[in-house]
């Protein structure tokens, strides 16, 4: 085992009393004094600022952004070409067997694109970006941190040291200046919250993340809580609840595959797996990942087997306690038969069959700026 | 007061003796969300699984610390398994059991020799 990375907040991360723990390669803070449930709570109640550095910025140019979007379009069922300048989308890699790679974020800013790929994946999804983006200048971007402010008062908070980021609606981009450094800005984030996500020059990340917790409003966050308020948000974690086994149909993500990428579209397929994926689309796929509520206090962790009578039917991908919901939630994937909302299951916790309640997702209305 | 070295505590109480978790477990635990007991009556081994704590972090096992009977269970944890962190030498001790031997009692630390332990 190689060792361990960190990220530009390294050392303030111990000076705020952060537990750190390895997590994709890196030493990453999983949670601070206050603990996971504090921390979670503050979030929805104020900001919470997340250190998520350790994820893969990358940055693709091409002769002319077209060219760049079109290469993209090869590896992603996303409509690149139909995305704005000054906006960002999710969008996902796909295998040939129409399973997913990765999940990102891709970032129309004007000269190129700006991407964001999973900490674990990134050095397996530059090389793929490199290997299939021949005509594209693909650069990982290494001098810069990443910060995500998540919550309700993200925006005054941010405002306050940034103006000009209250004009930004859910899936801008922009770029402002802090001290002399450029500060790439999204709207966005994976708590659920209304938010921004900040990657900030590595030589002014320390203080910059200083100035935004010495915002009362601000706390600093840990993984752990990023975890439970992403589950509550019904949001996927790439590993748990999507991979190469699991098609964006299966998992919920039709919604990522823009018109112009379906079947009948102006740029209908040209991604890998694409025959499986648009078959699903209009067929249908033959499991679903679904919410799931625990009818008990017994949470249901990744792993759990669902069942309807005898019949196994599916397993928890992600489950734990949701802290604003105050009560234990997961989600998983269950056969079609089985996915309609308040079908009632049960799941095998530690060999007692405890019932279980397929529900809609996310399990708390998200609070975008739209 | 005796200690394992799965961070419980028992103290005696007349014949029996009670048992919970330490404030250090507890910490390390954190924010506990579900506590699942034995049933009263039941006879257990030293070593058994026989409590389910989980934490909004993970799910964890505490064991009989000796060979005996448990007499009563904690319900309250239940319903407000947040107790376990809150007074975790008072309030939420999990259950009461007979044991065997007394003296088996002695095969556990002390507070100081608890101490040293966690460091």
């Amino acid at each position: 085992m190689s060792e361990l990375k960190r990220t530009p907040l390294y050392d303030l991360h111990l000076s705020l009393g952060a537990k750190m723990v390895p997590f994709a390669g890196y030493e990453m803070p999983v949670q601070y004094a206050p603990g996971v449930m504090k921390e979670h709570l503050h979030t929805r109640a104020a900001a919470g600022l997340f250190d998520v550095s350790h994820m893969g910025q990358v940055r693709v140019d091409a002769s002319s952004l077209d060219v760049a979007a079109t290469a993209l379009e090869r590896l992603v069922p996303v409509s690149v070409l139909g995305l704005d300048e000054g906006r960002q989308r999710y969008g996902l890699f796909t295998d040939e067997t129409g399973g997913i790679l990765d999940d990102l974020m891709i970032a129309n800013r004007g000269d190129h694109l700006f991407l964001v790929v999973n900490a674990a994946m990134k050095d397996q999804d530059i090389a793929h970006l490199q290997a299939h983006l021949i005509d594209c200048q693909v650069t990982p971007i290494t001098d810069r941190a990443l910060l995500a402010l998540q919550g309700p008062s993200s925006e005054a908070a941010l405002e306050t040291i940034s103006p000009g980021v209250v004009d930004m609606r859910f899936m801008d981009v922009r770029t402002l200046d802090w001290q002399g450094g450029e500060l790439w800005i999204s709207r966005s984030g994976y708590s659920g919250e209304d938010g921004y996500e900040i990657s900030v020059p590595e030589g002014i990340a320390r203080a910059f993340t200083e100035a935004l917790l010495g915002i009362e409003a601000v706390e600093a966050i840990g993984l752990g809580a990023r975890d439970s308020l992403r589950l509550e948000a019904g949001l996927c974690l790439y590993g748990s609840d999507i991979d190469t086994t699991t098609s964006p149909i299966e998992a919920g993500l039709a919604w990522a595959i823009q018109k112009p990428r379906r079947s009948g579209g102006d740029r209908a397929g040209g991604f890998p797996g694409a025959d499986r994926i648009l078959r699903e689309l209009e067929e249908g796929a033959s499991r679903h990942r679904v919410g799931l509520l625990p009818e008990g206090r017994a949470p249901m962790r990744a792993g759990t087997q669902l069942f309807a009578g005898d019949t196994a039917v599916g397993e928890v991908t992600s489950g734990g306690f949701g802290p604003s919901l105050e009560r234990p939630i997961s989600m998983g994937y269950v056969s079609i038969n089985y996915a309609e909302t308040g079908t009632a299951l049960e799941a095998d916790v530690r060999g007692k069959r405890l019932p279980v309640t397929v529900a809609d997702m996310p399990f708390r209305p998200s609070t975008y700026k739209r | 007061m005796k200690f394992t070295e799965e961070h419980e505590w028992l103290r005696t109480d007349g014949d029996v003796i009670v048992v919970g978790i330490t404030a250090h477990a507890a910490e390390q635990l954190g924010d506990v969300v579900f506590v699942e007991l034995p049933e009263p009556e039941t006879k257990v081994a030293k070593g058994d699984d026989i409590v389910v704590i989980e934490s909004v972090k993970a799910a964890s096992d505490i064991t009989a610390p000796l060979d005996g009977e448990i007499v009563e269970v904690n319900d309250a944890l239940a319903d407000n398994p947040g107790m376990v962190n809150d007074d975790p030498l008072g309030a939420a001790w999990f259950f009461k059991m007979k044991i065997d031997d007394m003296g088996q009692l002695n095969d556990h630390m002390d507070e100081d020799a608890y101490n040293d332990m966690i460091g």
